[in-house]
Order: C-alpha cells, then sequence, then structure tokens
C-alpha cells in the first residue's frame, strides 16, 4: 500500500479534521455560543427575580402598574401599553427573517438594507417606549429603591432586568446600523456572503426571545 | 477527497486566513496575506496567537509575583505576631503603623491574595496563556478563529489588571471583603474601609476580566471545534487541547453568571437596591434596603465559583498529561477515559456548587444531595491520577524540570484530593469550614498544583516561545525548593485545622488555646519565603534564558509527537512556512514498535497496528 492510499482509506467523517463539524462557519458558531454565555447572564437575573418574588408574602399586580397608555389621559389599558412594545419587537424580528432571507436567497442589497431598515425601526420604537414607560414610573414613584404599588423588590428588579434587556436592544440596534451601512455600501456583495446579515439576525431574535421571558416575568405572572 | 471536488468554489473572503465553504470544508486561500507588521503591531497590539499567549504568560507572572508578595507579607503577621518591622511602615505607611499591619490591611492583603491568585494567575495567566499557545499549534490552525478577538481577550484583561492596580493606589485602598465578595459585607459603603471605593474597583475590574475571558473562551471553542487540520479527529486531539476545551466550555457557561452577580453588588452598593441586603444594622441605625437576600449571592457566585477551580485545574491536567506522556516515552495510559473523566468533571462542575454552602444552613436533605454529587467527583479524579501513575510505571522515564513538577503536580493534587473528601462530606464540614483545614486543602489541591502545571507548562513549551531553553539547574532548584517548600507550609495547617484553629482571623495571640502553634505558624511563614525566594529564582532563569538561554537548534527538541514541533523552531505569524501538515494518527505513539516515538503526521506504516485507545 502506498501512503495516498492509506490517506484516501480514511473515512469521510465531519470530526475527522478540516472540516466544520455542524458545517457553519467558525463566526457563526461564536455568535451561537456568545448566545448561550448570555442566556446564562439573564439566566441568573431571572433566578434572583424568582428568589426575591417566592420571599415575598405579596406582590404587586401587573394589570395595577402597567395600565397608562401614551396619550391615553385617564383611560385604563392594563397592559395594553407592553402588548403594543411586544408586538413591535416581534415584528421587527419578522423583519430581520426577511433581511437575512433577501441575503442568503437571493444576495439582494436593496432588499435585505430595507427589512434591515425596518428592523432598526421597531428596535428604536422599542427602546423609545421603554423610556416612556421608564419615566412614567418614574414619575409615579417606582424608583430602584421606592414602589407605591406594593414589594419594592419589584422596582429594582424590574428596572435592573429590564434595563439589561434594553441595553441589549440598544446594542442590538447599533449593530444593525452598523450592518446596513455595510449593505448599503456593497461590502457583503464584494465578500459575495451575507452571512453576517445573519450573524446580528441570530442575535436580534435571541433578544427577542429573552423579552418573551422578561415579559412573561413582570407582565404576566 | 471526495469532498473538495463536490465543493463549489466560492470567492475567497479577502480579511481573513480561513475561510470555509458553504458546505463546512476549510479552505485557505491561495496565498496566505502577508501583513507588514511594525513593533506595535508585532508586539504590542499582535493579533499572532503566539504572542498574545506571551503577553497572558508576562502578565500572569506579574500577578504571581505580587500576589505571592502580598501572601508574604500577611505571613510574617501570622508567623510574627506582635513584632515589628519598621520596613513595613516605610513601604506601606498608615497601613503599617509601627511596623505591624492593621487588620483592615491584613484583610486587603488576603482579599487581593485571593483574587489575583485565583482569576488574574490561575485562570488568565494559565488558560490564556497555554489555550493561546497550543491551540492553534496542536490543532493544525494558521491561527484563533478570529484573531481581533483574541487580541482584544488580552486588551480586556490588561485593562482589568490596571483596575486592580490602582485600586491599591488609591486612599481608602483595595477590596477587603474576601475574594469571594460575599454581601453585606462588600455590598454596603459602610461596612468596612475597603468596601469604600476599592469595592467597586474590584467589581470594574472583574467585569472587565469575565469580559476578557469570554471574548478568550469564544474563540477556543471554535478553533478546536472548526480549525482542527485534516486528520486530526477529535479523538487524536493532545490531551492538553481537549484540557482547554473544555475549560473554555465551562468559562463560557459559569462566568456570564458572576457578570451578572458582580452588576447586581454594584447597584446595591450605587444605586440603592437591596438584591442581597436585608435587615442590616450599622452603629445602632437600621438600614433602608430591605428584602433582599445575602444567601442569593452566594449560590450566584459558587455556581460561577465552583467551576472556576475546575478553570483551574483542568488547563493543569491537560499540560501534565502531555508532558507526563512525552517525559515517560510512553502512550498516556487511557486516554479515552482522561477524556471522559475531565468531561464527567466538567459536568459535575456544576451540579455541587452548594457544598461551599453547608454552614448557610442548608437544608440539611439539600446538603446530603450535594454530599453525594461532591463525591462523586472523586470517581474520575481518582481515574486521572491512577492514569498518570500507569503512565509514569515502567516508563523510560526523563527527570527535565518540566518532568518534574508535572510529577509534582500528580503528588500534589492526590495530597489536596484526600482532604477534598473530607470537606466533601457536610457533617465533616461544618466544624472543618472556617478552619485551616480548607486553606490547606485549596491551597494544595488547586492552588499549588495548578501552579504546578502551570510551571510544568512553561518549561516544556519555553522552546517553542523563545527558541531557547530554560537552565535545567535552575529548574530543578526551582523544584526542590517549591516542592518542599509548599508541602511544609500547607502540611501543618491540616493539623492546626482539625483542632479548630480559624482562618481569616489577623492575630491568633487571642485565642490561649492556639498558642502552641505559635512556633509552627513562624516555621511555615519562613518556608513559605524560601518558597518565594525560588520563584524569584524562576523569574531570574525565566528573563534570563529570554535573551540568553541556550539556543534550540533542532525543531523538536522533546521528541514530542505533537504538531507544535512540526513548526519552525520560532514560528512566524500563519505558524507553517508551507502548507498544514495533515494529521494521520493521535499524538501518543511512544516507544510504538521499537520507534521512540513516531509523530502524528507519520503515515500508518504497512501492517501497523491501528489504534491503542
Amino acid at each position: 500500500m502506498t501512503e495516498s492510499s492509506l490517506t484516501m482509506s480514511v473515512k469521510p467523517n465531519v470530526w475527522q479534521g478540516g472540516f466544520s463539524p455542524f458545517r457553519i462557519s467558525w463566526g457563526k458558531l461564536m455568535m451561537w455560543y456568545f448566545l448561550v454565555g448570555d442566556s446564562f447572564s439573564f439566566g441568573a437575573f431571572l433566578i434572583t427575580y424568582g428568589a426575591l418574588r417566592f420571599s415575598y408574602e405579596s406582590w404587586p399586580l401587573p394589570t395595577e402598574v402597567f395600565k397608562s397608555f401614551p396619550f391615553l389621559e385617564n383611560v385604563e389599558v392594563p397592559l395594553g401599553f407592553v402588548s403594543f412594545m411586544t408586538f413591535t419587537l416581534i415584528m421587527s424580528s419578522v423583519t430581520m427573517v426577511l433581511a437575512v432571507h433577501y441575503g442568503n436567497a437571493e444576495r439582494n442589497r436593496y432588499k435585505v438594507a430595507k427589512w434591515l431598515a425596518w428592523t432598526i425601526v421597531g428596535g428604536l420604537i422599542f427602546l423609545s417606549s421603554q423610556a416612556w414607560e421608564w419615566t412614567h414610573l418614574i414619575t409615579h414613584g417606582m424608583t430602584m429603591k421606592h414602589n407605591p404599588f406594593g414589594a419594592p423588590a419589584f422596582g429594582w428588579l424590574f428596572f435592573t432586568i429590564t434595563g439589561f434587556h434594553g441595553f441589549h436592544v440598544f446594542t442590538g440596534v447599533i449593530i444593525n446600523i452598523i450592518i446596513l451601512i455595510n449593505v448599503l455600501r456593497g461590502v457583503y456583495d464584494r465578500r459575495g456572503s451575507y452571512e453576517m446579515v445573519e450573524k446580528v439576525g441570530l442575535y436580534w431574535h435571541f433578544v427577542d426571545l429573552v423579552w418573551v421571558f422578561v415579559f412573561m416575568a413582570f407582565y404576566l405572572l | 477527497m471526495a469532498h473538495e471536488m463536490q465543493t463549489a468554489v466560492s470567492s475567497p473572503v479577502t480579511d481573513h486566513v480561513h475561510f470555509q465553504t458553504v458546505e463546512g470544508e476549510i479552505r485557505e486561500p491561495e496565498h496566505i496575506p502577508h501583513h507588514k507588521e511594525n513593533f506595535v503591531t508585532k508586539y504590542i497590539f499582535s493579533q499572532d496567537h503566539k504572542t498574545i499567549g506571551k503577553q497572558f504568560l508576562f502578565t500572569g507572572m506579574f500577578w504571581a509575583f505580587v500576589g505571592g508578595l502580598l501572601s508574604l507579607i500577611f505571613r510574617l503577621q501570622l508567623g510574627y505576631p506582635g513584632q515589628s518591622f519598621p520596613i513595613l511602615e516605610t513601604l506601606f505607611g498608615k497601613w503599617a503603623a509601627g511596623g505591624i499591619i492593621t487588620p483592615e490591611f491584613y484583610y486587603k492583603l488576603v482579599t487581593m491574595h485571593g483574587t489575583l491568585l485565583v482569576f488574574f494567575v490561575l485562570t488568565a495567566g494559565l488558560s490564556g496563556t497555554f489555550a493561546n499557545l497550543l491551540i492553534p499549534l496542536q490543532c493544525g490552525a494558521r491561527d484563533m478563529a478570529s484573531p481581533f478577538l483574541n487580541m482584544l481577550s488580552y486588551w480586556f484583561f490588561f485593562a482589568a489588571s490596571v483596575v486592580m492596580l490602582i485600586s491599591f493606589f488609591i486612599p481608602d485602598g483595595a477590596a477587603d471583603g474576601g475574594w469571594t465578595f460575599y454581601p453585606p459585607l462588600n455590598g454596603l459603603r459602610e461596612a468596612s474601609i475597603g468596601s469604600r471605593a476599592g469595592a467597586d474597583y474590584w467589581l470594574i475590574g472583574m467585569a472587565l476580566f469575565i469580559i476578557s475571558s469570554l471574548l478568550g473562551g469564544l474563540n477556543y471553542i471554535t478553533t478546536v471545534l472548526n480549525l482542527r487540520t485534516k486528520g486530526m479527529s477529535m479523538n487524536r486531539l493532545p490531551l492538553t487541547v481537549w484540557a482547554l476545551l473544555i475549560t473554555a466550555i465551562l468559562g463560557l457557561i459559569s462566568f456570564p453568571v458572576l457578570l451578572g452577580a458582580a452588576i447586581l453588588v454594584l447597584f446595591d452598593r450605587n444605586l440603592g437596591t437591596s438584591f442581597f441586603l436585608d435587615e442590616i444594622f450599622i452603629g445602632g441605625r437600621h438600614l433602608d434596603q430591605m428584602g433582599g437576600n445575602a444567601i442569593l449571592y452566594q449560590h450566584l457566585f459558587w455556581f460561577l465559583g465552583h467551576p472556576e477551580v475546575y478553570i483551574i485545574i483542568l488547563p493543569a491536567f491537560g499540560l501534565v498529561s502531555e508532558i507526563i506522556a512525552n517525559n515517560a516515552r510512553k502512550p498516556i495510559f487511557g486516554y479515552r477515559a482522561m477524556v471522559l473523566s475531565m468531561l464527567a468533571i466538567a459536568i459535575l462542575a456544576f451540579v455541587v456548587w452548594a457544598h461551599h454552602m453547608f454552614v448557610t444552613g442548608l437544608n440539611p436533605f439539600v446538603a446530603s444531595v450535594f454530599v453525594f454529587l461532591t463525591l462523586l467527583v472523586a470517581v474520575p479524579s481518582a481515574v486521572k491520577v491512577f492514569n498518570w501513575l500507569a503512565t509514569l510505571w515502567q516508563g523510560n522515564i526523563r527527570f527535565t524540570p518540566a518532568m518534574l513538577f508535572a510529577i509534582g503536580f500528580v503528588s500534589l493534587f492526590i495530597s489536596g484530593g484526600l482532604t477534598g473528601i473530607f470537606l466533601g462530606n457536610s457533617a465533616l464540614d461544618i466544624p472543618l469550614h472556617d478552619t485551616y483545614f480548607v486553606v490547606a486543602h485549596f491551597h494544595i489541591v488547586m492552588g499549588v498544583s495548578a501552579f504546578f502545571g502551570m510551571v510544568a507548562g512553561v518549561y516544556h513549551w519555553f522552546p517553542k516561545m523563545f527558541g531557547r531553553y530554560m537552565n535545567h539547574t535552575l529548574g530543578y532548584v526551582h523544584f526542590w525548593i517549591t516542592l518542599v517548600g509548599a508541602y511544609l507550609v500547607f502540611w501543618p495547617m491540616h493539623y492546626m485545622g482539625l483542632i479548630g484553629l480559624p482562618r481569616r482571623v489577623w492575630s491568633l495571640d487571642a485565642y490561649q488555646n492556639f498558642s502552641m502553634y505559635g512556633d509552627m505558624n513562624r516555621f511555615m511563614t519562613d518556608a513559605a519565603m524560601l518558597v518565594f525566594f525560588a520563584q524569584i529564582l524562576f523569574i531570574l532563569n525565566f528573563v534570563y534564558s529570554i535573551f540568553w538561554g541556550r539556543k534550540v537548534t533542532v525543531k523538536n527538541p522533546w521528541q514530542s509527537n505533537s504538531l507544535e514541533w512540526t513548526t519552525e523552531i520560532v514560528p512566524g505569524h500563519g505558524n507553517w512556512k508551507g502548507p498544514i501538515p495533515t494529521v494521520y494518527r493521535w499524538p501518543y505513539d511512544y516507544s510504538k514498535n521499537g520507534d521512540d516515538f513516531i509523530p502524528q503526521t507519520e503515515p500508518y506504516r504497512p501492517g501497523e497496528e491501528k489504534l491503542h485507545h
């Protein structure tokens, strides 16, 4: 047997080396692992929420705390505004899916840019809504120390955890803007791959997914 | 191979060395982009994994020196209580008025000694150095997956180091609430002097450190998974790479939890929240901050803290396995068992954290579950120890300094591991928890033994890093003083702990019944100074050898099988001048069929028996 025939006798196997075992680039793999790590940060916060909440005998009713709507004085809309925020964020995930799709399937610079821009708009609407909600609650006396609606822990947990999530949305919007500029400048056309859009898309969906848990913790349970 | 034919040729990515097709195959561009490098890009903001590894090593050694020095200062107080050392007052002013260190200063020293050694030396200094140096070289990659993030990883570590260093020089001094940073002691500015600005510096420093560790870890994992050279299947990876991979996975999952906890403590301290504060009186005044849970912090902390001790020890496992097999000229015994036991340790790491909390009033039933899971760790640990011993058995051993430190590691790991069985039992831990028995246990099993692994790695891979050898005679002196000295320092602590000598106490004079240990404490302090002196010898040897050591003249000075020795003596950026070599066998074919060693790049010979594992 010659050397080369021995080489050829190695069965093709994705774990054999010289090959990405999950058939994805290192960049996408890295994003996935980053998200795994990040979910543990959120996990730490939500476990803190759970532990503190169960040490209290009473907890504020979400429908009492979150019942205001911008520009609607004297009208009570329990959970109305947060439903709007959640809907916006989920829709921004849908637009992100479209941006990724037109990047991967058609490499269509303008369609990618269009849907990415809508995603950014969605993110900005979410952030401004959060800013309004925070301002509203703060003016009604809910702070990092006090909570007129009941257990003070509700206040500081709310601001910390929605703040941490909001910070993720904020960084997501910044990253999306950078990627949008790259798309418009044709960077990914030259590179021949819109994978970068897909990677930031993963991050954006993750931020969305985390909101579901944050939303559940503060607005539903 | 068939894959290559099917792969559509896409246009190459211009900004990166590594390129993968959509189908997953790793392709290299026709020619590797050659960067013009100046002093700054080559030595300071370098993206070469080997240089970054050296940067981690230098910074880690700096912190090891500082951290060791801190321990000497508080050992002086323990060994010579009440005795005045005017030099201390000259150096530290009000913190050592009259030449005797104050209790506040003592706690700062202990806190920073722990923080620096655990995180800055044995995490960043150990896995930062060797993951960077060895993963691409031993996997057969030109560099890390993302050299840029890798560079950031070092510079975040550097920033963390600067913040920690500054905290020594601020008016109220560094943090003093213990490396575990429990609230309320660290959660309130009024709690102690070190809990003023020093604690904020500590938290910010640690946050930067965690970011550094995550950026590094992401790179290590993706590089090992995606960028192995052809033929380097997972069961042909050197055990160093396996160990560093598992370490990175542990860090990726546990460090974010500490980040969360650190943010919450920072809020408690500065924004008036009470995540970890409840019913606290200071000076007879009841604090407004109420409704939190201090034990919750301990859960969050130890969810990181326990995996952290394996983050420290696993790289040492890997380095030692490699060095022992190489210098015993024998295949590592039980390769697969070595990998599986590391995986088992990694999984158990996440379900044993509450054994650090038996004295918090943990429900005895819950404690019994954690006792059971904790004692399970003994199984894979023992597997590893027996495998090392079996590898040494009837080996043709070369006693290089690296090998001596590797064997010393096994000795220390056994000694320290045995006391772990004591402390894993809640019934025994409760009386022993606040005594020197615990100090003895974790210093031997984690501190000193991981340090031995690190030093062994430095001696062994020094020729690869600098193209020169370290001085072996000094290495032997270093080894014997360190091994004997470390045992002399920590062995007596077991007995002191068993009769109840409390740890974290500035002066033991207050306890009449422990005065019998005055002489012993003095002896331990003297031994600690001797050990520290030996480390200075090591640093001198290290620095001298970088510039004037004996030159390496052959590519493979240790007759080793793994890929890093197939490069140039001092490889440039990109590691291999020609194409990356293909791998045909595992890295432990030593003394096989009459051959002393068979490198991984040698194809199987006709009729050769295939795998030993």
